[in-house]
Formats: structure tokens, C-alpha cells, sequence
């Protein structure tokens, strides 16, 4: 065998592998998905949103942990978005070269990988053992500081974007610095700002770890934030541990639920970002 | 002007929360710990005892199980994003790239839970009917590592949870490849194609050369993510505090799936001192290691690689 041919075959051979990767990679995907799709439409019904979670073997939904849910993650990025949002306009507008910047950026890369399960035993530790009880707003808290590090990242990302010729015309105008990033900066960067809001929003909404020992979970209806609360990630934890068939049907319908809802943000959130920002 | 003045500190306090957050996270677990690190000192760390009745702790297993779910993944990903993220740079055809790149992202949105499920309820029994015995009769003959690949096999455990694990991280560690790849100056990987070289030799020898630092610091943030994962691990990996046999089909713990199992169950005193121990190992270890991947990224320049 001559130079060029071994060349060529290796080159063939590497590719091959690259191509069976990306195969492998989408095989998973596709895998999961369908189980999801599968499994999950089985147990889609109008009970699933109309009746509370079941005691093992009789009929029920999901109905209060569906709520739980949407209150816990709407209350944390009503919370987390405003913190976020401000820390982000401080990197980009104020201190991109300051030590405070420089440091604040690097940490708070870190905190957007850091363990979500620590978030959940930090809130425990801090706030739980204060209070002496699990309650909703601690899982709230939880899922806040999981809010926070996404919004400041994707926040300052795009207002680095907006060019500087408009921040300067808006100078130009007399306006002060304050004036110009409200009512020109922030406003141009609306949809990048809101696409990390989403991403947000999705990456919390399957979050189950920092709700273990804040949130707890609560086989009945309340509404109320000092209380322990049901949420979906939580049930569907503890439904697909047991050995109870129709608990996991009601899991799988919870994992359906859940997984319909993040991939819908996802890409909710790029068809937003499409436009603006197509380097 | 008061305005200005208002917004700078209101802005830059926020800011600041950041960093409180930070040193709140450590020193509200040390505390929690404190008991457990006075009691225990670094003996924690190599013990393998795990008895609350009697309040004797340590680590040993749970850290061992990190250890080694993290291996297995990071041996599973790190190949497998390198072709993917190779293939998305190079091979694609311009149309396809965006909807593969999106696929990919995809899977990494999918939240922990749902891996968690499906490998206990779909893909365990499937490892325990016919990958396990296969692998058995396979690598299980070879001396030396066969001793890794025998046992009974029941699915759950060490082994199905790196591997879940691993499927998970890939799209983490992929997308950085992905990004550090389009880092290369198009000069010179047109030079090297004006020279006949290959496409696998550009890769290889152009693109991996220049790109070095940055594919770490992916492989080490894809680590950080696997380290700390906690629903995909709990679910498989079997929940068992003894270790008496090197076999990866054995069921095993983790850090995180102790926290998990354990920890509401636990009440105050020294059982969650010492579980709160265990959060603030895996704490300061991801730290380091996430610390490590940014500073790694960071030097490869101007692109942004550890973006969500």
C-alpha cells in the first residue's frame, strides 16, 4: 500500500467514524424522544390537569403539581430576571475592564455550572434551618440562583452586541448614561434579553434537585409559599422510583409534560434570537 | 447627576450580590458541615463507612462513585463529541449545520429527569438483558480489567450510570468543540488543503493543534457538568453503600445521589452534617475544575465557549 492510499484511507475511515458520532449522538435523541412521545400520550387526559396526585392504584392527575410548578418557576424568574438583568447591564455598561467585572464574570461563569443539587443544600442550609420548615419560597430561592447566572451571561453577551455609535448618539443628545441604557441599550437588546430569559425558564422547569430539601413536594392542593409545595419534578421523581404501575404511567405523562414544555422554549427561544444577532 | 449616580450603585450592587452568592454557598455549607469536619477531620475523605444509626461517617464510596460515573462518561463523550463536533465543522453540508447544531443543543436542554427515567425504566433492563452478558463473555475474559465487566447482571449501577451520564454531557462538551473549532483562522486551514492535505489531516494537524486549549477546557467543563449531575446518576445507579467488588455492574453511590436520597430524610444533627460535607467536597471540586475549563477558555481568545 502507497502513502496516498494509506492517506486516503485513513482520511475515509476518520470521517466514517465522524459521521457514526453524529449518528450516535441524534440515536439517543431520537431514542429518548419517542420513548417520551410513547409513553407519555398514553397517559394524556383531561384528568391529568383537573385531579390531584393519587394514592398508589386509584385514579388521579397531576393537576396540583402542574400548578406547583408553574408558581414555583414563574415566582423564581420574576425574582431572578431583574437581579440578572441589572449584574448584566453592570459587566457590560459600567465595569467591563473593572476588577469587579473581571471577577464577577469569571464567578459567575462558574455558578452557571455549578451543581444545582449545592444551590438546593445552600438554600437549606441558610434559609431552611432559619425558618425550621421546608416551604415553596425556599424552593423558589433555589430556583432563582439558578435563574440568575443565565440571565447575567446572556444579558451582557447582547448588549455588547448593540454598536457604540448608538449608545453615542444618544449622548450626543444631551441624555445622561442612566437615560441612554434604559430607553436605548436595554430596548435594542429587548429580544436577545428576552431569548436568555426563556433559556432560563427552560433550564428551571426540569430542575428537580434543588426542590428535594426546599420545595419538598406535597401530595395535595396549596397554593401557599410557606408551605411545602407539589411540583412536577419532584412527583415525577418519586412516581417513577415506585414500584407502582400507574404512578409511573402518571410519571411518564409528567415527563411528557415537562419535556414538551423545555424543547418548546428552546426553540421558542432561538426562532426569537434568529433575527438580530446572525453572525 | 443623582439619577446616574442611582443606577451605577444600584447596578453595580447587583453585581456584587453575585459574588455574595459565591462566598454564601461556601460558608453557609462549611457551617453546616462544621460538626462533621470536627468529628471526622480528613479521615472522611478514605473511609468507607456509612452507618447513621451509629453517626459513623465517611466518604469513601459515595466519592468513588463520582470518580468513576465521571470516567466512564467523560470516556464515552469526549470521542464521540470530538466526531460530532468534526463533523458539524468540517463534513456537513452548510444546510444541514444549523438543524444538526440545534439537535444537538437539544439534547443538552433536555432536563436530568427525564435521562434519570428513562434509564431506569428503559434503557437499565435493556443493559441487564443483553449488554451485560455480552460484555461478560467479552471484555469479562480478558485478565486484569475483565474483573470490571463481571457479575451479576442487574442493570442498575455504576456502569449504566456513566454510561447516561456520558449522553448527557455530550452535547456540553460538543458545542464547545463545535465553537473552539470555528476558531482556526480559514488562512490556514486553506494552506494546508493547498499543500493536498486531507480533511482528517487538517483536523488533526492544523485544527486540534491551534484549537489545544480550548478543547480541554470543554473536556474539563463537560467533566464539572458530570461531576455534579444529580438526577441522571440517581436513578441508575442503584443506591448502595458497600463496596466489596471492583465490578462496574456492582450498584453503587455517589455524592449527589446520597444528597438526593438521603438528606430530607436525615434531620439535623450529625447524619446531615456529614451529608452537607459531602455537598461542600463536590462544591469545591467543580469549582476548581470549572475555574480550570474557564481560565483554559479564556486563553484561546476572543470567542465565548462555555455559552448555555
Amino acid at each position: 500500500m502507497n502513502l496516498r492510499t494509506k492517506r486516503k484511507l485513513t482520511n475515509r475511515a476518520a470521517l466514517g467514524l465522524s459521521f457514526a458520532a453524529m449518528s450516535f449522538g441524534l440515536f439517543w435523541l431520537c431514542w429518548i424522544l419517542y420513548t417520551v412521545l410513547n409513553l407519555g400520550v398514553n397517559g394524556l387526559s383531561l384528568e391529568l390537569f383537573t385531579k390531584m396526585t393519587p394514592p398508589p392504584g386509584s385514579p388521579g392527575g397531576l393537576m396540583n403539581a402542574i400548578a406547583g410548578s408553574l408558581i414555583l418557576v414563574g415566582t423564581a424568574t420574576l425574582i431572578g430576571t431583574p437581579v440578572g438583568i441589572l449584574a448584566g447591564v453592570y459587566l457590560s455598561e459600567y465595569g467591563p475592564r473593572t476588577l469587579l467585572g473581571l471577577v464577577t464574570r469569571f464567578i459567575n461563569d462558574i455558578l452557571l455550572s455549578a451543581p444545582s443539587i449545592v444551590l438546593g443544600l445552600f438554600i437549606y442550609a441558610a434559609y431552611v434551618t432559619r425558618v425550621g420548615k421546608f416551604s415553596a419560597f425556599a424552593g423558589v430561592l433555589a430556583l432563582a440562583l439558578i435563574v440568575i447566572p443565565v440571565v447575567v451571561r446572556t444579558t451582557e453577551n447582547m448588549l455588547l452586541l448593540i454598536p457604540n455609535s448608538l449608545r453615542e448618539a444618544a449622548f450626543a443628545l444631551g441624555a445622561p448614561k442612566w437615560i441612554v441604557i434604559m430607553r436605548v441599550t436595554i430596548r435594542s437588546a429587548k429580544a436577545g434579553i428576552l431569548t436568555g430569559v426563556l433559556l432560563a425558564v427552560a433550564r428551571i422547569s426540569g430542575e428537580t434537585a434543588p426542590l428535594l430539601f426546599t420545595a419538598l413536594s406535597n401530595q395535595f392542593w396549596s397554593v401557599d409559599l410557606n408551605e411545602p409545595m407539589a411540583n412536577l419534578p419532584v412527583t415525577i421523581f418519586k412516581f417513577a422510583m415506585s414500584p407502582f404501575t400507574d404512578w409511573q404511567e402518571l410519571a411518564w405523562a409528567g415527563v411528557f409534560l415537562i419535556t414538551m414544555g423545555v424543547l418548546a422554549l428552546n426553540i421558542a427561544a432561538r426562532v426569537f434570537f434568529k433575527e438580530p444577532a446572525k453572525s | 447627576m443623582l439619577g446616574d449616580i442611582v443606577f451605577f450603585n444600584v447596578t453595580r450592587l447587583f453585581a456584587v450580590m453575585v459574588l455574595i452568592m459565591l462566598a454564601g454557598i461556601i460558608a453557609s455549607l462549611f457551617y453546616g458541615a462544621w460538626p462533621s469536619i470536627e468529628r471526622f477531620g480528613l479521615a472522611f475523605l478514605v473511609r468507607s463507612e456509612w452507618n447513621p444509626p451509629a453517626e459513623r461517617f465517611g466518604a469513601l464510596i459515595p466519592i468513588y462513585g463520582t470518580l468513576v460515573t465521571s470516567i466512564i462518561a467523560l470516556l464515552i463523550a469526549v470521542p464521540v463529541s470530538f466526531g460530532i463536533a468534526l463533523f458539524l465543522t468540517e463534513l456537513s453540508p452548510g444546510w444541514l449545520r444549523r438543524p444538526l447544531g440545534i439537535a444537538i443543543e437539544l439534547l443538552a436542554g433536555i432536563p436530568s429527569i427525564v435521562y434519570g427515567m428513562w434509564g431506569l425504566l428503559v434503557f437499565a433492563p435493556l443493559m441487564a438483558e443483553y449488554a451485560q452478558p455480552f460484555l461478560t463473555n467479552t471484555l469479562g475474559r480478558l485478565p486484569g480489567i475483565g474483573a470490571l465487566f463481571r457479575g451479576p447482571p442487574i442493570g442498575i449501577g455504576l456502569l449504566s450510570a456513566g454510561i447516561i451520564l456520558g449522553i448527557m454531557v455530550i452535547p456540553f462538551i460538543a458545542s464547545v468543540m463545535r465553537d473552539v473549532f470555528e476558531v482556526t483562522p480559514r488562512m490556514l486551514k486553506e494552506s494546508a488543503y493547498g499543500l493536498g492535505a486531507t480533511t482528517w489531516e487538517v483536523v488533526w494537524r492544523i485544527v486540534l493543534p491551534y484549537t489545544k486549549v480550548g478543547v480541554i477546557g470543554g473536556i474539563i467543563l463537560g467533566l464539572g457538568r458530570a461531576l455534579g449531575e444529580t438526577m441522571a446518576v440517581t436513578f441508575v445507579i442503584g443506591n448502595n453503600n458497600v463496596l466489596d467488588t471492583l465490578s462496574l455492574y456492582a450498584p453503587g453511590n455517589s455524592i449527589t445521589s446520597a444528597l438526593a436520597n438521603e438528606f430530607a430524610e436525615a434531620g439535623e444533627g450529625m447524619y446531615s452534617a456529614a451529608l452537607i460535607e459531602l455537598g461542600l467536597i463536590l462544591f469545591l471540586i467543580t469549582f476548581v475544575i470549572l475555574a480550570l475549563s474557564k481560565m483554559l477558555l479564556l486563553r484561546l481568545g476572543r470567542h465565548e465557549g462555555a455559552r448555555t
